[in-house]
């Protein structure tokens, strides 16, 4: 080993590995399948998007559990301390009346799942269907259905949050402008899709009478306080464990109401309890996600300035708030983020969210901001085509250039690399070079285009951003707690919840640096609220920010105090000492201490240590950060076939500023799951209900991920600004692939089918929606060879 | 409801598991709850996600498509059977090495179906690859780096 | 999704499976490779009290020659097996060409021809050749054996088909295609390995630059594979050029009357009609 190795930067392999090729990362579902006599749920849910629950009536003597079962357990309800907020309450089980298809009514227990279905469809729920509201708009007329009825609505029918904001000079902004652009934007209904669905299996112990909730979940110690307070209990009866989760992109963010009946369940039956959710419930009754409309004006002068923005955005939130984060999340990142990288000094925006018959919407990879994104750029993609303006020239002329900036709703803007990143997509892309054969395809009859999308992804925002939402449950900081063990190896306890990340491996390379040690002495314990520090987990590209901050400075005062100790036995001034391969060392000596034998000093022979320190070597530190923006800018090529409407990738450039990258590796992983992500969103994911409520995308072979034919190689430069909005340089990256793709790919449609007049507005662009756009634009297409 | 249980043997990574099922019971199933071999995971249950793809007779096979009855004397693999005692199998060295997996879930079915196809056609160019590797899905990695793994794998299976 | 409880058969002889469908009839499912009808039965959309697998019935597994050219397919020939086939001639290129088409390569180890057929899926492909090539079904019962054109196999309607439900497809055969018929078949589907939204085989036999016999099946577009009847008229006793070509592929997109699903509306399928048969008949004329 090299002294003065760096190991931040490195792409690291990771720890978390050799376990999971071997298939031996232990899932939920392992836990319940590797535990002898476990029992297994299945729930009974709703066949309707709407009714009134008669009765519901079981076989005799067998185990199941409704609402009455449970009496005395509280409704969910998360809120926002604002005036223009509606609280909706979630009943663990519904027991008056239905909201969504799917949703959970009774719960079965039995020795296996195949018998607990068996036994569900035996369960007789006699519900009085009546008539839903699915759509957004059409839910706040006054004469539609009210979901949840005998509730004030005093925004409007079915409105539980309407947020505005103005600046003054708006009206007049329009009336200076040159043209007036409008948009009307709308993203379908989508499915995060973990490969493995939800689940957990609760255990109670009759012994100390305490009860172990292993769940699929992005947030153990939240979920732990969110159970105690609808359970009624204190925490300390609870043990959250989150094992290896198969993915969750925001799924397993929030608190599902099914977790919160297993533990109710194994508490009544003294058992142990798995519920494994199946694709089908996960398509139908998971967090649903996006469904978001647009309406969106932008004033322009003939330069191509953006003089004013002007932007009605509707959220179809479905049937129930989501906990604990609220439905709110939607439209008010929507409304305070929505003029992203773009110099704008007018601003209007109302953003509504709203209540229909549909499966509730959580968090989902970027939340808000793929769709607020894609009306952005296809905003200035339109601009530009109006004005006749380049569309890469009207981004540069409006781009943000000068930091710090605030957006016109205060929102602060860090530094970032805003007109680089274009520039650089441009020269990776050949930009001159492909007009050019943009121009020949043309001659041919093909259609081919390019597309840009520039944006900023706000990370790593601790309390004080989340207390701007009003949240009456506030998440931001999180807590490492570091300790050296006599052996010199170094463990990391963490609240922050990684979940395929590799924060583990990132986490430790980070310590490693500080501690002087090699990576492989760091380990890195998470997912138990039994043995971590209370934190809120693991989502919104926050870890690697705020868990990596927080390490950081736990790392810097267990370092001063191994300084401290070696100075003490080498009889130096701890200034002087310098903690490198494993050893305490005079600087410009070779005269040092090992760490190891530091660690047996403060554990074993405390004695000796300089007073007045503690015996151990053991610290913790919070960090709360304001949060910081990593930036973009995505570029896709495709090709349109205009007879079937099928989109084709031929490229995808990525140019990414994350600020300093601890793992390029993982960091590019990262955006390559992203991206292909926002792709999948872009062209293929949509669930699809028919008039009546009912899911017609009910399986994988009609609800669409993309596989490895459908993705194009991802071509990632890296760009790496640093700012002191962070305290280790990282920015985050787990959302910014999935936030830009979605626009650049409907600006290469757009670009690519401009010849017809065409502009794509609508994600996902399918091809039956892409095709019926060119036949609308060109009735005499006949389709044909190619 | 629940039904007799028929006793069969199944031979999974050349050992032998006498287990009694249900007729019902897939193999997916059986291999977890009656095997112990919890590596098979189950994303789908109808075919498509290839989570639980296992090795029957050398061949890919969704092990959530089979039931356990229908296996009779076949040879089993998964991806416990993978590695040499301590050391990996060439492809899953090649997954770790060049980041083939982020949260692990779908990758024991990868693995299993790149190590059929690697064996059964050491030298399959890479459009073939791509495209049984789209049997597949995984919802973390964006498979550019599962491609390359299976490539760099290919390559070191070969010499 | 687990399925619910059955009783599971695997006879040995194609009479003991005949015997047992007999004694069980609608109760009953025939197992082949299982890889349609086990997703159905894990979303319990299906739920046979009974199932008869017949892995273990010899013979089954054979692809046979029949006349010069001609072939007879065992019913649980995998899709694997007939993607790499041995057929020689256009016959052998055109199951090859249409087998890569069938799912993803772990469904082509399991699944098989019969089993399509006999599930009958709407935009499946075998069903789509079977029609184009006029296969003859070979079905029999514990009391009879009967002979069915694949015109008369596939009922208007998804997933259904005149079997009895004591009847077990034991082979289809195909006819022989001179070595001069050009082949194609253009699928277009939402991503690798789905079932096809619209897809169209084709088989064209010529004398010189006029066609003399044209066959073209599509699916997806109706409740079972269906024949273009007045495209293959335009066709035959044409010139092979591309204006014919034109013009048989609007006939089809008129003939046909599909129906709008999630996927796409009647007229889209329509607009894809024309250019999966455009597309497939290029390939025959090549």
């Amino acid at each position: 080993m090299t002294t003065g190795v760096r190991w931040t930067g490195r792409s690291l392999r990771r720890f978390e590995d050799p376990a999971l090729v071997r298939g031996l990362g232990r899932f939920v579902a392992d836990v319940a399948d590797q535990h002898r006599g476990t029992l297994h749920a299945a729930f009974v849910r709703s066949p309707v998007p709407a009714g009134e629950i008669r009765s519901i009536e079981a076989p005799p003597g067998a185990p199941v559990l409704t609402a009455a079962s449970f009496g005395g357990i509280r409704t969910m309800c998360a809120r926002l301390d604002r005036p223009d907020f509606v609280a909706l309450e979630t009943p663990v089980l519904a027991s008056d009346a239905v909201r969504h298809p799917g949703e959970p009514v009774a719960l079965v227990v039995a020795g296996s799942r195949a018998e607990a279905e068996d036994l569900a469809e035996q369960v007789v729920v006699d519900i009085e269907a009546t008539r839903p509201v699915l759509d957004a708009a059409a839910a706040t007329d006054p004469a539609a259905p009210t979901v949840h009825a005998g509730l004030d609505m005093p925004m409007g029918n079915n409105v539980v949050l309407d947020a505005r904001f103005a600046t003054e000079g708006l009206d007049a902004a329009f009336e200076e402008a040159d043209e007036i652009v409008a948009l009307d934007i709308r993203a379908h209904r989508q499915n995060a899709l973990p490969i493995e669905a939800r689940g957990a299996v609760a255990a109670h112990d009759p012994a100390t009478g305490r009860t172990t909730l292993t769940a699929a979940n992005q947030m153990p110690h939240m979920l732990r306080t969110a159970l105690a307070d609808i359970l009624d209990i204190g925490e300390a009866e609870l043990r959250v464990v989150t094992p290896e989760v198969g993915g969750a992109f925001g799924q397993k963010m929030c608190v599902p109401r099914e977790y919160v009946a297993l533990v109710a369940a194994a508490r009544l039956l003294g058992a142990t309890i798995a519920w494994i959710e199946d694709r089908s419930e996960n398509l139908l009754a998971s967090w649903h996600s996006r469904d978001h409309s647009y309406r969106l004006r932008g004033a322009f002068d003939r330069r191509g300035m953006l003089l004013g923005l002007d932007a009605d955005i509707v959220c179809n939130i479905g049937a129930y708030s989501n906990y604990p984060v609220t439905f709110g999340v939607e439209p008010l990142m929507a409304m305070a983020e929505l003029p992203g990288p773009y110099r704008l000094s007018q601003y209007r925006v109302r953003s509504r969210a709203v209540t229909t018959n549909m499966c509730p919407i959580a968090p989902y990879r970027g939340v808000s901001r793929p769709v607020l994104t894609l009306a952005m750029e296809r905003l200035m993609d339109t601009a530009a085509r109006r004005l006749d303006l380049d569309p890469v020239e009207i981004r540069r002329a409006n781009l943000v250039r000068e930091f710090p900036y605030a957006m016109p709703t205060g929102l602060p803007v860090d530094p970032g690399s805003y007109v680089e990143t274009l520039d650089a997509a441009v020269e990776a892309l050949d930009l001159e070079g492909f007009r050019r054969r943009q121009q020949q395809a043309a001659a041919e009859g093909r259609y081919v285009g390019v597309g840009f999308s520039v944006f900023g992804e706000r990370t790593g925002y601790g309390t004080p951003a989340f207390a701007a939402r009003a949240m009456e449950i506030t998440p931001g900081y999180e807590t490492v707690q570091l300790e050296m063990n006599p052996s010199g190896d170094v463990t990391a306890r963490i609240g922050a919840s990684p979940h395929g990340q590799g924060l583990a491996t990132a986490l430790s390379q980070l310590l490693a640096d500080e501690l002087g040690v090699e990576p492989r002495h760091v380990s890195v314990v998470h997912g138990d609220t039994d043995t971590t520090p209370y934190g809120w987990g693991t989502f919104a590209s926050r870890s690697m920010v705020i868990a990596g901050g927080a390490a950081k400075l736990a790392a810097e005062r267990l370092a001063a105090q191994l300084r401290e100790i070696a100075a003490h036995q080498l009889e130096a001034s701890p200034e002087d000492i310098r903690l490198e391969d494993g050893s305490a060392v005079v600087a410009g000596t070779s005269v040092g201490v090992t760490l190891p034998e530091i660690a047996r000093i403060a554990h074993h022979s405390s004695h000796l240590l300089p007073a007045p320190m503690e015996p151990g070597l053991s610290v913790s530190a919070t960090y709360d950060p304001g949060g910081t923006f990593s930036n973009a800018c995505h570029a896709a090529v495709v090709e349109v076939d205009p007879d079937t409407g099928h989109v084709h990738l031929e490229r995808f450039v990525v140019i990414a500023d994350a600020g300093l990258e601890v793992n390029p590796m993982i960091v590019e992983g990262q955006i390559h799951g992203g991206v292909t992500q926002g792709i999948a969103n872009a062209l293929y994911e949509e669930l699809v209900t028919d008039d009546d409520g009912n899911l017609l995308t009910a399986s994988l072979m009609d609800f669409l991920p993309p596989t490895a034919c459908e993705v194009p190689q991802i071509e990632v430069t890296h760009l790496q600004t640093i700012t002191d909005a962070s305290i280790t340089g990282a920015k985050g990256v787990g959302e910014g692939g999935a936030i830009g793709a979605p626009a650049a790919v409907l600006n290469a449609i757009s670009d690519a089918l401009s010849p017809l007049g065409i502009e794509v507005d609508e994600m996902p662009a399918t091809p039956a929606r892409v095709r019926e756009l060119i036949r609308r634009a060109q009735p005499t297409t006949t389709g044909g060879r190619t | 409801m629940s039904q007799e249980r028929v006793e069969l043997t199944l031979t999974v990574n050349g050992e032998r598991h006498d287990v009694r099922v249900e007729p019902r019971k897939t193999l997916a199933d059986t291999l977890r709850e009656d095997c112990g071999l919890t590596g098979t995971h189950l994303g789908c249950e109808h075919g498509v996600c290839g989570a639980c793809t296992v090795l029957v007779d050398d061949e890919p096979v969704r092990s959530c498509l089979m039931f356990a009855v229908q296996c009779g004397s076949q040879a089993i693999r998964t991806v416990e059977g993978l590695a040499d005692g301590d050391r990996l199998h060439p492809i899953q060295q090649a997954f770790w090495e060049h980041h083939g997996l982020q949260c692990g879930f779908c990758t024991p079915g990868f693995l299993m179906l790149a190590t059929s196809v690697l064996e059964s056609r050491p030298d399959i160019g890479d459009e073939e690859l791509r495209e049984v590797l789209a049997s597949n899905l995984c919802r973390c990695t964006g498979y550019q780096n599962i491609i390359t793994s299976v490539h760099a794998a290919r390559d070191q299976m070969r010499s | 999704m687990k399925p619910a409880a059955f009783e599971y058969h695997a006879p040995r002889t194609v009479e003991e499976a005949l015997s047992l469908l007999h004694e069980h009839q609608d109760e009953a499912k025939v197992l082949a490779g299982g890889q349609s009808l086990v997703p159905a039965m894990n979303f319990r959309l299906a739920r046979p009290a009974v199932l008869v697998d017949i892995a273990h019935v010899p013979d089954l597994d054979r692809i046979e020659a029949t006349d010069p050219g001609g072939v007879t397919i065992g019913a649980r020939v995998r899709h694997l097996d007939l993607e790499h086939n041995t057929i020689a001639g256009p016959l052998g290129s055109l199951i090859a060409s249409t087998g890569r088409w069938v799912g993803h390569y772990p469904i082509r180890v399991r699944g098989t021809f019969g089993g399509s057929l006999a599930h009958a899926d709407p935009a499946a492909e075998w069903c789509a050749l079977a029609c184009a090539l006029d296969a003859e079904v070979h079905c029999r019962s514990a009391s009879s054996e009967r002979t069915v054109g694949a015109g008369d196999f596939f009922e208007q309607m998804a997933f259904t088909t005149c079997l009895e439900p004591d009847e077990l497809l034991v082979g289809v055969r195909l006819p022989r295609l001179s070595d001069s018929c050009g082949v194609g078949m253009a699928e277009f589907a939402r991503r690798w390995g789905d079932f096809a939204i619209v897809l169209a085989v084709t088989a064209v036999e010529r004398d010189g630059d006029s066609i003399t016999g044209a066959r073209i099946a599509l699916g997806g577009v109706a409740g079972g594979p269906v024949r273009a009847l007045n495209a293959e008229a335009v066709l035959n006793g044409g010139p092979a050029t591309a204006e014919t070509v034109a013009a048989a592929a609007a006939a089809a997109a008129d003939e046909v009357d599909p129906t709008g699903d999630i996927h796409g509306s009647a007229d889209y399928r329509r607009d894809l009609v024309r250019t999966m048969v455009t597309r497939a008949l290029d390939q025959a004329l090549a």
